[in-house]
């Protein structure tokens, strides 16, 4: 290994962390269509915790993964992962993590157990070593009666599970999950959570992008939420929710000159049903006060509904605007 | 609990690549469609030409027309064999299992090689269908021992050539349908050249193309080898063109693979 980095002077404990990444950059493109897809991302995660990375689509969470499981550069930035650095020990920091990605990485021609047993080859596992591995890892993930059929016939969980399964023929020590439980049921869903609390419970760190508030806040010790390829907030749930107001109130407002006036307090906007959505914590006393506060002559607001916050909300909150649903500005 | 870590580099990349020429292997065994397909289509092309065209084409060697178009139609099989290689390298590229495989640590090349393994193996056992076909309908040839294992050596260094070749073409296409396209370019290349007629019964601007071809110097040995014929240069030509394609074919394809997995 090369002499001590000034990096790991500073920090000796980077040594030790499941994961710390420092400044990661990264664009796409060419010219002046180049992308900023992250734009300078710390990260740390202790070993044996759960991290969520949450952020919408097109935050730039897969190239965050795919960064940390060496499988793409950065442009800019250092990164520890298990201990290895990802971009002068791409090998060992392979052999210690397993990435399961948003795509389905399993062959659909064939069954459940080649799939397993031709993984743990690449492993490095002798044949019969593999056929052991596969039946296990089928058995802790419940397909051992689907073993024998071909992937292309299994369900969007069973194959999920799969796909998990195949990340663990090496006995990962961090396991990335990017998006796990994207398109899934609600029962496939709470069947995936329980694996990664299965896996989490077992010692290892488990490292899982989702869109879902409620996804991080289920399984996560630690969240980020990355927007637009940035940090904006970090912490735990209780942490990040106590900076949400929890509701919204919409309210209709009497006319145009009303929606100018309260548009930029609102988290959602709809001009053509002069609609506003501003945070609250939907307790009678706030929603009163704040009713009050935005019209205290009583006659802008029509009428008001109230719901409770989506994530929109939660980024509103976090980055005082509207989530980005297009693509990130150009650079 | 790895022995991974304990193997050598070497064996470690053979290990990945025979892994993925099985895998490959297996799921062209559950893909008897195309294989099929891609036996059937010379075998009824050399029929065609056999009993329906063949009469009306003169060779000008004295020999029966089958013994003339046979070594073509092993090069035509070998063509639309390797295009299933293209697509599916293509089709690899395009699900999440590349990603997964690469976090084996698992090399490109061991990926393509297992493509261009089993692309080989699919390839000498439909050489041997054809072959038999051509028994069954008159073919006699009449080649030395050398001059057999020579018409071997020199048809399986074209094949995995080729099926190399189709590897980088399923890294460069967008879609498994334009990879699947490769088998068009093969049929492109066998028509101007001796495979169905002498070259010299074709217009004359083509025949500077023709004579020049790869696919020309391969037919040319293998009939002169297989009819037991003198072949002058031809063999090392062809060895040549397979050298010069492979070389193209492998650093093409670690290229396109660097490049779609960066
Ligand atoms: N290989 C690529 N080439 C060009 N742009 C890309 C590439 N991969 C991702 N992007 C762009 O980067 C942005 C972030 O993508 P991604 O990391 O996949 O976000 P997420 O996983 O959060 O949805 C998107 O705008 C996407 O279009
Ligand atoms: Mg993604």
């Amino acid at each position: 290994m090369s002499p001590e980095r000034p990096l790991e002077v500073a920090d000796p404990e980077r040594r030790t962390r499941a994961i710390s990444a420092i400044g990661l950059e990264k664009s796409y493109g060419r010219g002046d269509r180049r992308v900023k897809v992250l734009d300078g991302i710390d990260l740390t995660v202790e070993r044996g915790t759960v991290f969520s990375l949450l952020g919408p689509n097109g935050a730039g969470k897969t190239t965050a993964v795919r960064i940390l499981a060496t499988l793409a550069d950065a442009d800019g930035g250092t990164a520890r992962v298990a201990g290895y650095d990802v971009r002068t020990q791409r090998r060992q920091v392979r052999r210690a993590v397993s990435l399961t990605g948003q795509f389905a990485s399993v062959d659909e021609k064939q069954t459940g157990e080649e799939n397993l047993r031709m993984m743990a080859r690449l492993g490095g596992l002798s044949r019969p070593a593999a056929r052991r591995r596969a039946a296990e890892l089928l058995e802790r993930f419940d397909l051992t009666a689907a073993g024998r059929r071909l992937t292309g016939t299994y369900s969007g969980g069973m194959r999920r599970r799969l796909d998990l399964a195949a990340g663990l023929v090496g006995e990962p020590e961090v396991i990335f999950l990017d998006e796990p439980t994207t398109g899934l049921d609600p029962r496939s869903r709470q069947e995936l959570w329980r694996v990664v609390r299965d896996l989490s419970a077992g010692g290892s760190t488990v490292f899982l992008t989702t869109q879902y508030l409620e996804e991080a806040d289920q399984l996560a010790d630690r969240i980020a939420v990355l927007d637009g390829g940035r940090l904006v907030a970090e912490g735990t749930a209780a942490e990040l929710k106590s900076r949400v107001s929890g509701h919204r109130l919409d309210v209709v407002v009497a006319d145009a000159a009303a929606y100018e006036r309260l548009a930029p307090l609102a988290v959602q906007r709809s001009a053509d049903t002069l609609t506003l959505g501003l945070p609250t914590d939907g307790t009678a006393t706030r929603v009163r006060a704040l009713l009050d506060e935005i019209d205290p002559e009583r006659r802008d607001v029509v009428s008001f509904t109230v719901h409770s916050a989506s994530l929109d909300d939660v980024f509103m909150a976090l980055t005082g605007r509207a989530k980005t649903t297009k693509e990130p500005t150009h650079v | 609990m790895s022995d991974a870590a304990t193997m050598s580099p070497g064996g470690r990349a053979l290990n990945n690549s025979l892994v993925m020429t099985a895998r490959s292997l297996r799921l062209s065994s559950r893909n008897v469609d195309a294989v099929f397909t891609s036996l059937m289509l010379p075998i009824m092309l050399m029929l065609i030409f056999v009993y329906l065209f063949g009469g009306a084409i003169s060779t000008g060697t004295g020999e029966p027309y089958v013994a003339y178009v046979v070594p073509g139609v092993l090069l035509l099989c070998a063509g639309f064999g390797s295009s299933g290689t293209a697509v599916s390298v293509n089709e690899d590229m395009k699900g999440g299992i590349i990603d997964r495989l690469r976090s084996l640590d698992v090399a490109g090349a061991a990926i393509l090689a297992g493509h261009v393994a089993s692309s080989a193996v699919r390839n000498v056992v439909s050489t041997v269908l054809v072959l038999g076909v051509a028994l069954l309908i008159g073919f006699r040839p009449t080649p030395t021992l050398p001059g057999a294992l020579a018409a071997a050596g020199l048809l399986l260094a074209f094949i995995i050539a080729i099926s190399w070749l189709a590897a980088a073409v399923g890294l460069l296409t967008g879609s498994p349908e334009a990879a699947g396209a490769f088998s068009f370019f093969m049929m492109f290349l066998t028509y101007p050249s001796s495979t169905f007629a002498p070259i010299a019964t074709m217009p004359s601007w083509i025949h500077g193309f023709a004579y020049n071809q790869p696919v020309t110097p391969v037919i040319e040995s293998l009939r002169g080898l297989l009819l037991n014929q003198p072949v002058g240069t031809d063999p090392w030509v062809a060895l040549a063109w397979c050298g010069g394609i492979l070389l193209v074919a492998v650093g093409l394809s670690g290229r396109l693979f660097r490049n779609r997995t960066a």
